[in-house]
């Protein structure tokens, strides 16, 4: 049977569409849920705020007044002062502009939060997809070995790691990043990539010839990818909240962020008794920030979880 | 007056994508000691129709016609109050794949007890020996009466269920594929308990299956369904060796047969049709090999044949 | 490198076992085994269906997954043109692959969900990395055309959701087919379609192995299909073959009392017949460590003495190539 010589789309085209068909789809949905959209609008608020800072650097505002660590307003008699046009969330005890510390800490609290969780969920899918494909040793030991992660407390261990070394954003991010990529996401994982093990077209895929790598790498991976995803934002919440609580103690060897503002305005004694209400400004907008974004990402991931999940979808 | 008469039996789903004529227009009665066997395959509305007579109609489910006359009294204007007292007592229902519906934490006697306890106001002694009756009339030993779901086998777990559902007393049951999970000698002794214990009990059955041969085995009459409508109704022999509708001629020829002359299969091209949207007229037309314009324009009218035969074709065989 | 003979008998299974642990616990060294299929041998001829027939457990689908190598074998041969594949490993186990495929048996759960119809089809070919993209896609187009999904341009590049059950069982034939095996197992490939579709797909096959010459292994539990389907037919009852031989000859003239009672279970779709009554007693049992007699004794209405003395009775070829394992035949 001669078939006539048909002219084939490349292939990068078709997939692509597909590609873009199908996120259509599950747009609707995290519509649909209602909670997803009012999260990623936070978020997209946030993201607003973040690029907000160096435009505004870059223009409007003189650095020498309205650096988040090292500016001064002189022309303001009494410091911590009140918000006015000039300083849009008043300044803190030191003169610096708090509007200006809340944006230029946005960046880095995304920054944190996604660099982390990042981490975490790469190496939760790698560990989860190899422990449930090849089980037996393997898999023991890293369900064990998340047994024990899970067991001691992140924010213990963190305030002693803090001791011992400097734990800037960066390094902070790392190590939030690896430990938890090897706690209890890994069980989640895992256990979603068990049930895709299960599945007749991963004998159908061994059938064909399938190497082990290629059986993890096109089925399993993907199968478990958009739960990876969904955990991804709940962990950006923990990172960020971490982070926050460490910098409240002071242990964290960053300049600013919201944590810090908070920590500054504690250890300056404006959060006693009736300076909370009375300088609102130095605390309110950080821990309202902090209270925010985790929450919006939670949102998100609840939303994603709907498209996820698709059991949780109302008929 | 017949134990269960349906007439026009009309039920649809409502999703999000649009109404699903599950259930359309369908009518057949039910003697008491009488078999019927309700035939079609997956998405024909045969097992709706069997939770139409019970009305354990999911929340998007709603009947928009019809009568189902059981013992007389209509069904389907009853409240919710009234129907628990025909539930189970009057008509019940063995579910499919019921027998993985057996709560694992409770041992199986426990169950049915509480079956019985919560549709009738009997003491649980009275209960605990009705259940001792009951599993030696499907063939348990009552012993097991204490066991729990896991140390059954398949074949036990559907007696069990079977128990179940004849704990009351009913006057019909409705078997919706009672025997698809099984291995085929369990198959066929569970199949024979059944057929024995209706006679014994002299109680109405209603089975329900895809599978034809069983279906013949078990029932005096066959209602062959299709696209949420009854399109052929008779007795057994009848639809077996003189059906007039092309659908039931054609569903009757698919099966292969381990006895008799070996033919050729007879397949149906295309697919069952999406119950959202079903064909104009009559709704097996597009798939007819013998179909005529009237058939795509008008859906065809239930009719006698002879009697006891009914069916809705414009074009009947001969 | 293993060179393949092309002989008129494609497969041919000696003396296949295969074990399964059932382990007491951790730290307890006695292991009791579940003898799955235990001892089986038979041929298969280039262009023959066998069918293997059985209840559940009786070990029928590992077979089947043997011949596929998804299961190692724990002893004996399987001969693919002349090639033990029992032994193979690693190239030249994923040379063997372009010989024997599998047709499953859940249209619904054997395809990836996230992967195109091509891709899935494709994916032998990819593994086996034959072909360019080019050609690949190609060769899926023709496959799609042979199993009757056309135009295949509509077809290449939907998701399985939106396939039905049995053009997803056309897809699954497609990718069986597209490394032109000479040898495909069939795991019960029509028990979950519904009855108006199955005779279609059972006819595709019966087509492509006029085409191709293919051999087929039937796996099935209904006899009815069986009879349609297979050339030779052997049944199974707890790890072993009890009786093998021309479809037609079994099923009419069974010997083995297990076989007779599993064809009088079989209900007929006719209400005028009247079958034979069953003769069998108790419930099917797994084989874990079996004792050496017969299999079927426990359940056997005409059992004897010798039957429990003596191990389980050879397959023996009692007139026309229609083989029984029992001694009181």
């Amino acid at each position: 049977m001669e078939a006539a010589r048909v002219r084939y789309e490349p292939l990068w085209k078709v997939r692509l569409r597909l590609w873009w068909r199908s996120f259509l789809t599950n747009w609707e949905l995290f519509r649909e849920s209602k909670i997803g959209p009012i999260g990623l609008g936070i978020i997209i608020f946030f993201g607003l705020l973040a690029i907000v800072y160096p435009i505004l650097m870059a223009t409007v505002w003189d650095p020498a007044i309205y650096d988040p660590v090292t500016g001064y307003d002189w022309e303001v008699p009494m410091h911590p002062s009140p918000p006015s046009t000039k300083h849009l969330l008043g300044t803190d005890p030191w003169g610096r502009d708090v509007f200006a510390q809340l944006t230029y800490s946005t960046r880095a609290e995304f920054f944190l939060g996604v660099f982390a969780a990042f981490i975490t969920v790469f190496i939760g899918t790698l560990v989860g997809s190899i422990s449930a494909y090849y089980g037996g040793f393997v898999d023991t030991f890293f369900m064990r070995l998340a047994d024990v992660v899970m067991l001691f407390p992140m924010l213990a261990f963190l305030i002693v790691l803090s001791a011992m070394m400097d734990l800037n954003l960066y390094s902070l991010a790392v190590v939030i990043g690896i430990i938890g990529g090897f706690g209890g996401i890994t069980i989640i994982l895992k256990s979603q990539a068990l049930s895709v093990k299960v599945k007749p077209y991963i004998e159908a895929a061994k059938v064909a010839g399938g190497s082990h790598f290629h059986i993890i790498v096109t089925h399993i991976i993907p199968n478990v990818l958009p739960l990876s995803f969904l955990y991804m934002m709940f962990n950006v919440t923990g990172a960020i909240f971490t982070e926050a609580v460490l910098s409240f103690f002071g242990l964290l060897n960053i300049q600013m962020s919201w944590g810090i503002m908070v920590e500054m305005a504690n250890i300056s004694g404006y959060l006693i008794g009736e300076n909370v209400t009375r300088y609102w400004w130095l605390f309110w907008p950080a821990s309202l920030s902090i209270t925010l974004l985790c929450s919006a990402f939670y949102l998100v991931g609840r939303g994603i979880d709907e498209i996820v999940n698709p059991r949780l979808r109302k008929r | 007056m017949a134990l269960l008469d349906v007439q026009n039996l009309t039920m649809h789903y409502t999703t999000k994508k649009g109404d699903v004529q599950a259930v359309d227009d369908v009518s057949f009665s039910l003697e008491q000691g009488e078999a019927l066997g309700l035939v079609g395959e997956s998405g024909c509305g045969k097992t709706s129709v069997a939770i139409c007579l019970l009305k354990l109609l999911p929340d998007n489910a709603r009947i928009l016609g019809g009568h189902i006359y059981f013992k007389g009294q209509d069904l389907v204007p009853l409240p919710e109050g009234e129907m628990r007292k025909v539930r189970w007592k009057g008509i019940s229902m063995i579910f499919q794949a019921a027998m993985n519906s057996l709560n694992p934490v409770h041992r199986v006697g426990d169950q049915i007890v509480e079956a019985i306890l919560t549709h009738e106001q009997i003491s649980e002694e009275a209960a605990r020996e009705r259940v001792v009756e009951l599993f030696k009339l499907v063939g348990l030993d009552p012993e097991r009466m204490n066991h729990y779901p896991h140390e059954y086998s398949g074949g036990m777990k559907q007696r069990a269920i079977i128990a179940m559902a004849l704990a009351c007393n009913p006057d019909i049951i409705i078997a919706d594929e009672p025997t698809t999970a099984l291995d085929v000698i369990v198959q066929d002794k569970i199949l024979h308990e059944m057929d024995a214990i209706r006679k014994k009990l002299n109680m109405g059955m209603i089975y329900i299956s895809h599978d034809i041969a069983v279906i013949a085995e078990v029932s005096d009459k066959i209602g062959v369904m299709y696209a949420g409508k009854l399109v052929e109704f008779a007795d057994t022999v009848t639809i077996f060796k003189r059906p007039v509708h092309p659908y039931t001629y054609a569903l009757m020829h698919a099966f292969p047969s381990i006895k008799g002359e070996k033919r050729e299969l007879q397949s149906l091209p295309g697919e069952p049709p999406d119950l959202l949207n079903p064909p104009s007229g009559c709704r097996f037309h597009p798939r007819c090999p013998y179909a005529t314009p009237q058939c795509e324009r008008e859906e065809p009218r239930w009719e006698e044949l002879e009697p006891g035969h009914f069916v809705a074709c414009w074009n009947p065989l001969k | 490198m293993v060179t393949e003979v092309k002989t008129e008998t494609l497969v041919e299974v000696r003396n296949l076992k295969k074990y399964f642990p059932v382990s007491r616990g951790l730290f307890k060294k006695v292991k009791n085994y579940v003898h799955a299929v235990d001892d089986i041998s038979f041929t298969i001829k280039r262009g023959e269906v066998l069918g293997l027939a059985g209840e559940s457990g009786c070990g029928k689908t590992t077979t089947g997954k043997l011949l596929v190598r998804l299961e190692d074998p724990t002893d004996g041969s399987i001969y693919l043109n002349g090639v033990d594949i029992a032994t193979l490993e690693g190239k030249e186990l994923k040379r063997f692959r372009r010989n024997v495929q599998m047709i499953f048996q859940d249209p619904y759960e054997s395809m990836n969900p996230r992967l195109t119809i091509y891709d899935t089809i494709a994916e032998p070919l990819a593994v086996q990395k034959i072909g360019n993209i080019i050609e690949r896609q190609e060769r899926v187009a023709e496959m799609l055309r042979l199993v009757g999904l056309t135009p295949p341009e509509s077809f290449l590049f939907r998701f399985p959701h939106e396939l039905s059950g049995g053009q997803r069982q056309r897809v699954a034939i497609a990718r069986a087919m597209v490394l032109n095996p000479a040898f495909i197992v069939a795991d019960e490939p029509t028990s979950m379609l519904d009855v108006s579709i199955r005779a279609g797909i059972m006819k595709l096959m019966l087509d492509l192995r006029e085409k191709f010459e293919i051999s087929y292994l039937y796996i099935t539990h209904d006899l009815a299909v069986a009879r349609y389907m297979c050339d030779r037919l052997a049944i199974m009852y707890l790890g072993k073959i009890v009786e093998m031989g021309e479809t037609e000859e079994v099923l009419q003239n069974p010997l083995h009392p297990y076989t007779k009672a599993l064809i009088s279970a079989v209900p007929v779709p006719d209400p005028t017949y009247r079958r034979e009554p069953l003769e069998i007693k108790g419930m099917i049992s797994r084989p874990i460590d079996p004792p050496p007699r017969c299999r079927f004794y426990d359940r056997c209405p005409i059992a004897t003495p010798r039957c429990e003395e003596d191990p389980h009775p050879p397959l023996e070829d009692k007139g026309g190539g229609h083989l029984v394992a029992c001694y009181e035949v």
